[in-house]
């Protein structure tokens, strides 16, 4: 291997897994998302006109029937463990690259199958019988395991438009003409940088053949580590940086489990403190791992080992998800291949470990760390007061205080990303006759019914003409004595969805201030009055 | 050759500079460990803003703007507020007093059983937690969340609200005293700004009650110490 030349890989890619794994039937319309974006869906669905990332509204709208299911990577990567596992009769070195895709190099395995023809049929069988009826799986071989991807997913495309299921084989060397032709968005696929993606399409770098032919020296010095690391991919040679290195073997975590642990949480939770200490031990000597082998020991002395790898380096969280997500798929597996003990013993051992390039972390505001143990908390409380107990404002056009910020589920947004549809700001189209700032620090989401009166005692009324029958001199509230007005205004009236017979809101509003201080925004309509909100 | 004529240097910018050497400074001083207020509560607050680890309650006629106005440069710096009930908030009043919608959680009121360890796991993972009690709190629930937001360096905010609920009272109290509006009049004009008296008081260093008039919000929406001589403004309240 020269200078990284990609090694030879082979790809075992089963599109849309998230839906498959969620148990979607072949012919059900549905859709798996993550922050209201479309992540995945179902052949059915994609009939209907729906594609990765769409809205959810949107998807809703051109296939009226779709499920919507929310995604769960532990649902996805115990799934996709008995696949896994069939194919480690193959070769012992399958690596997971996330739920749903595997490679692996196919160097040994080929030469004893009798080339890469056969090994990738080979495999095609053992994955299509370890998915499922109904549940496709698509192998790609090439110089590396980016190409090899990419050719799983061409051959994908294929077998959808022709009927005819082939792996797709991309001769020796021919991996960098073949990735050539690829629009840079391919990229998102294996690398997590959607800005530096961004950034280079805008630039003119649309495919990924024109982004290989910048010098690399050029990549380096205007994108950094990142820049290069895509630009190595892109250019067909092997992703992993050149410092990539074996780990000294000391550098392996274990934890004996005593007693031994039959439950995923209780696994779970020592794999999450073995991935803080690996990832620790790692820090300290300034390296971040890309590539893990998660190893569990049974009573019985049964071994069960997994790959993992990524691209980017993977941070304690992740570390600690894919070893819940492993251990997820074999303890709550099918019969034959669940452990027949609990596990005793759980070792973390870095197989590639690369330079830290460390992540920056805000200075003041931006990303801190508070940010992880934010969504922590989060999943707690929505672990015991539901789903939907948590919510976030975000900003809407409206004229009352109530309508221009509402409060969404937690779910539906991504926390970690920013969120700019938070601020009232975020709104710049213009709302004729909204409630002016100040605005009221309590409002009503069930306004309460209230009399107004005049000073002789009678209840004012507003014409048709929006004009008030007497000035409002006293505001009386249920069960409390009537106040005196100092001061009010209005009515302004607001004339709201009147082409809308059902949702048609003709409303009067006012602004008083009762004698104490405590100024209310009232509304009155169809005669009646109502406490909106209290400037607190 | 040594020409020891004057270079022109220019004036350091004082303020420019004592605001950076605030914001480098190391966070775990002993006496920085306060959360940022709005510059017009600086002088009031016994440590000049939100201790970490305290429990602080508002109260009065402007109760739920004084909160939101508390925790504004909190969230301002990228750190998280949430808030345990309050179905009534007003968020966008919250957004024009400075809070940063974007780092704001809402948990819907939970039930009576569940609030302790709801507050709790708040407290754990955000540095303010805005609350209303539904019912009285225990002795002991009440010192596990204070012994929580001391270990955390968090800060329990009581939002209004009947403050005989706790067993002991809050280690801050901000209370609104007489509060009036300007800006409306009988028949015209519309809310502009409020002024309120603000006392705060408290066990910790906060026994000598101080006071202030504040602009909550002023006219142009900002919050800040009304001149103590009063005014010509026409009273509405």
């Amino acid at each position: 291997m020269t200078n990284g030349s990609a090694t030879r890989a082979l790809v075992v890619h089963c599109p849309d897994w998230p839906v498959t794994a969620a148990g979607v039937g072949p012919d059900e319309a549905a859709i798996v998302v993550r922050a209201n974006r479309v992540l995945a869906a179902s052949p059915a669905a994609r009939q209907a006109g729906i594609s990765t990332g769409l809205r959810r509204r949107e998807a809703q709208k051109r296939c009226p029937q779709v499920a919507v299911i929310e995604h769960d990577p532990s649902r996805d990567a115990r799934a996709f463990e008995p696949v896994a596992g069939a194919l480690d009769g193959v070769t012992p070195r399958v690596e997971v690259s996330r739920p749903g895709t595997l490679a692996f190099a196919t160097r040994g395995p080929a030469r004893y199958f009798g080339g890469d023809e056969a090994l990738a049929e080979r495999t095609g069988w053992i994955a299509a019988e370890a998915v499922g009826r109904g549940v496709v799986a698509r192998i790609g071989v090439a110089d590396g395991a980016f190409a090899a991807l990419l050719a799983a997913q061409r051959a994908h495309r294929q077998a959808v438009s022709t009927g005819r299921s082939a792996p797709m084989m991309i001769p020796v060397g021919a991996s960098p003409a073949f990735l050539a032709g690829h629009p840079v968005e391919a990229l998102a696929e294996v690398l997590d940088q959607p800005d530096l993606i961004d950034v280079w399409r805008r630039l003119g770098l649309r495919t990924l053949g024109l982004a290989a032919g910048l010098p690399v020296a050029d990549v380096l010095a205007r994108f950094g580590g990142g820049g290069v690391l895509a630009h190595r991919l892109a250019s067909g040679l092997d992703p992993r940086p050149l410092d990539a290195r074996r780990p000294a073997p000391d550098l392996a975590v274990s934890r004996e489990l005593d007693p031994p642990a039959d439950r995923v949480d209780r696994a779970a939770f020592v794999a999450k403190a073995l991935a803080d200490e690996l990832h620790a031990r790692l820090a300290a000597d300034g390296l971040a791992c890309i590539h893990v082998l998660v190893e569990a020991e049974t009573e019985h002395g049964e071994t069960l080992a997994r790959h993992w790898r990524h691209e980017g380096a993977l941070a304690a969280g992740a570390l600690a998800d894919r070893v819940r997500w492993q251990l997820d798929g074999w303890l709550t597996g099918s019969a034959i291949a669940r452990p027949t003990a609990g596990i005793s013993r759980l070792t973390l051992i870095p197989v590639e470990v690369v330079a830290a390039r460390g992540r920056q972390l805000g200075f003041w505001g931006g990303e801190t760390l508070i940010d992880e143990r934010v969504l922590r908390a989060v999943a707690r409380v929505q672990g015991t007061l539901g789903a939907h107990a948590v919510t976030v404002p975000e900003a809407r056009g409206g004229r009352s205080p109530m309508d221009r910020v509402i409060r969404v589920p937690v779910a539906a947004v991504d926390l970690t990303s920013p969120r700019p549809e938070a601020r009232p700001d975020a709104v710049t189209e213009p709302w004729p006759g909204r409630v002016p700032a100040p605005a009221p620090a309590e409002v009503w989401s069930d306004p309460e019914p209230v009399e107004v009166i005049d000073a002789q005692g009678r209840p004012v009324g507003v014409t048709g003409r929006a004009e008030v029958t007497a000035a409002p001199a006293s505001l009386a509230r249920s069960g409390h004595r009537p106040t005196q007005l100092t001061a009010w205004a209005g009515p302004w009236p607001v004339d709201e969805r009147w082409w809308d017979a059902t949702r048609h809101r003709r409303r009067a509003r006012f602004q008083v201030v009762e004698a104490n201080g405590t100024a209310h925004l009232l509304a009155v309509e169809a005669g009646r009055w109502w406490l909106e909100a209290t400037y607190d | 050759m040594f020409d020891t004529g004057s270079v022109p240097v220019s004036a350091p910018d004082l303020a420019a500079l004592r605001l950076l050497g605030d914001r480098v400074r190391p966070l775990a001083g002993a006496g920085e460990r306060t959360l940022p207020v709005p510059e017009a509560f600086a002088g009031l607050l016994p440590q000049g803003g939100l201790q970490r680890g305290s429990t602080v309650a508002t109260g009065g006629t402007a109760a739920t703007s004084l909160a939101l106005a508390l925790v504004g440069p909190t969230t301002g710096t990228g750190s998280w507020v949430a808030v345990v009930g309050l179905p009534r908030l007003g968020l966008l009043a919250a957004a024009e007093l400075g809070v940063d919608l974007e780092r704001v959680l809402l948990v819907a009121e939970p039930e009576a059983r569940a609030w302790p360890a709801t507050v709790a796991a708040l407290l754990d993972a955000v540095e303010v937690v805005l609350v209303r009690p539904p019912g009285p709190v225990d002795v002991s629930v009440q010192r596990r969340l204070q012994a929580r937001a001391r270990d955390r360096g968090s800060v329990l905010l009581q939002v209004g609200g009947d403050l005989g609920m706790w067993a002991q009272g809050p280690d801050v109290v901000v209370s609104a005293g007489a509060s009036s509006w300007v800006g409306l009049g009988p028949g015209h004009g519309r809310l502009q700004a409020r002024r309120v008296e603000v006392a705060v008081t408290g066990r910790r260093g906060a026994d000598r009650p101080r006071q202030a008039q504040l602009w909550l919000p002023g006219a142009d929406g900002t919050i800040a110490v009304a001149e103590p001589t009063r005014a010509p403004l026409r009273e509405v309240g």
